[in-house]
């Protein structure tokens, strides 16, 4: 322990606020595992997937493509200026990961069946064994990539050293992988067109899901690098601190550019299907609060940012279009979800499934706060090349 | 844009005259896009 640790308060704001939500989030835990979903959900046969699908895997998933993005800008692209990124999005990103299966254990009814569909199943055509194989495959693949910083941590020189061999492989199955299941994601809800509002249900869902999840990668990256800077700007090296604002520049010039490429597929997916008529409903209204608001404002804002080099409208934006992405996955999975049906019967969480949410957030933040403190991801190690 | 289509033939015919009078706008417009985004560049 440091000498500025021991002298810190025990009792700050960040361990009283994260003690209570592991206190709430430990007893419905206790609650999902011993009663059941019908004792801490709101779920029923309309509505089998509720926020633990909608934002702690969707969101979840989509919000950890910083990895995936990132390390194929720098290791197949060679956009060596961005290095700095990779450690804290491939953090990120294991640990999205690693949380979303852990949300699956209580999402899923009888949760040690979890692995069934690699052992007895009838067939690998079904979408949702490909997002399955992938999601369990791609965690394993950060799992490894991410070895490289405890394993520096813990002095294991040649473990360290034969894992960042495997870098280019790693990455180009990262990418594969990330393609597959951020797209299939978008494509299991190809099952429900009579479910899903016309204005979000599209053929492209797929490509939809896939291009705002590079949005999303780009975005979290700059979002997590600005709150690093201000929660961990002692353990950033100056690499880091130099490179920060060519990173933030540089994935905000490439957001912008894909948010536009974003909005002109979905004003297709509209024409298309024809759904112009629907845009004159409360729906509608909806729909071009999150297309203009969420997608064609922040393409706007992160140009004038990287025009203008200001950095405090990069970092608001990426906050922006972070909260851009969890509007539209809620809005596909559950509030344009069973849209023709009468309020009585539509969806609305549980206490419970909102406090098990907050619950494994606040376990990312945790893990995320433990590990960039004490392994070497916001700096270089110095007993070791950089890779 | 109220419009009645009584054959698929009739409704794939309009959303694809629709979507080619989109696609050269959406094209043009990239381009444009593209140089405010990289003014700075330029500049520099």
């Amino acid at each position: 322990m440091s000498h500025d640790a021991a002298h810190k308060p025990i009792m700050s704001p960040f361990v009283i606020v994260t003690g209570i939500l592991l206190v709430i989030g430990l007893f419905i835990t206790v609650m999902r595992f011993t009663g059941g979903l019908a004792a801490t959900t709101n779920l029923s046969d309309y509505n089998p997937w509720g926020i633990w699908i909608g934002f702690d895997l969707l969101v979840g998933v989509a919000l950890a493509a910083g990895g995936y993005v990132t390390s194929a800008a720098v290791y197949i692209f060679g956009m060596k200026r961005y290095h700095s990124a990779v450690r804290p999005a491939i953090l990120t990103g294991f640990l999205g990961y690693a949380l979303v299966v852990f949300a699956l254990h209580y999402d899923v009814g009888q949760p040690w069946r979890l692995p069934y569909p690699f052992i007895m199943q009838s067939g690998t055509t079904s979408l949702l064994f490909e997002v399955g194989a992938c999601v369990a495959l791609y965690l394993t693949v950060l799992f490894i990539e991410f070895t490289p910083a405890p394993l520096e941590w813990l002095g294991f020189k040649k473990a360290r050293n034969l894992v960042v061999k495997l870098t280019m492989v790693l990455t180009i199955f990262g990418v594969v992988l990330s393609t597959l299941h951020q797209s299939s994601l978008g494509a299991l809800y190809l099952i429900a067109p009579s479910k899903l509002h016309p204005l979000w249900y599209s053929g492209y869902l797929p490509v939809f899901f896939f291009v705002s999840s590079v949005v999303a990668g780009l975005s979290m990256v700059i979002f997590e690098g600005s709150l690093s800077f201000r929660y961990f700007k002692d353990k950033m090296d100056e690499a880091h601190m130099r490179d920060k604002e060519d990173v933030a520049f540089g994935f905000a010039k490439a957001a912008s550019f894909v948010l536009a490429g974003y909005f002109a597929i979905k004003v297709i997916g509209i024409a298309v299907d024809n759904n112009w008529a629907y845009l004159a409903t409360g729906y509608g209204a909806w729909f071009l609060v999150e297309l203009l608001g969420f997608v064609a404002l922040p393409a706007f804002l992160y140009a004038v940012a990287v025009r203008d080099r200001s950095m405090t409208l990069v970092k608001y934006t990426a906050g922006w279009t972070v909260l851009g992405i969890v509007v539209n996955r809620l809005n596909v999975s559950l509030i344009a979800f069973n849209w023709h049906l009468p309020a009585s019967e539509r969806y609305f969480p549980h206490w419970m499934e909102i406090g098990i949410s907050l619950f494994i957030v606040t376990i990312g933040v945790i893990a995320f706060r433990f590990i960039v403190t004490r392994m070497p991801i916001l700096y270089e190690h110095p007993d070791y090349e950089a890779h | 844009m109220e419009h009645d289509f009584y054959t698929l033939q009739d409704f794939m015919t309009y959303t694809k005259g629709v979507v080619y009078i989109l696609l050269p706008l959406i094209l043009i417009g990239f381009v444009g896009f593209w140089r405010f985004l990289s003014a700075q560049d330029r500049e520099e």
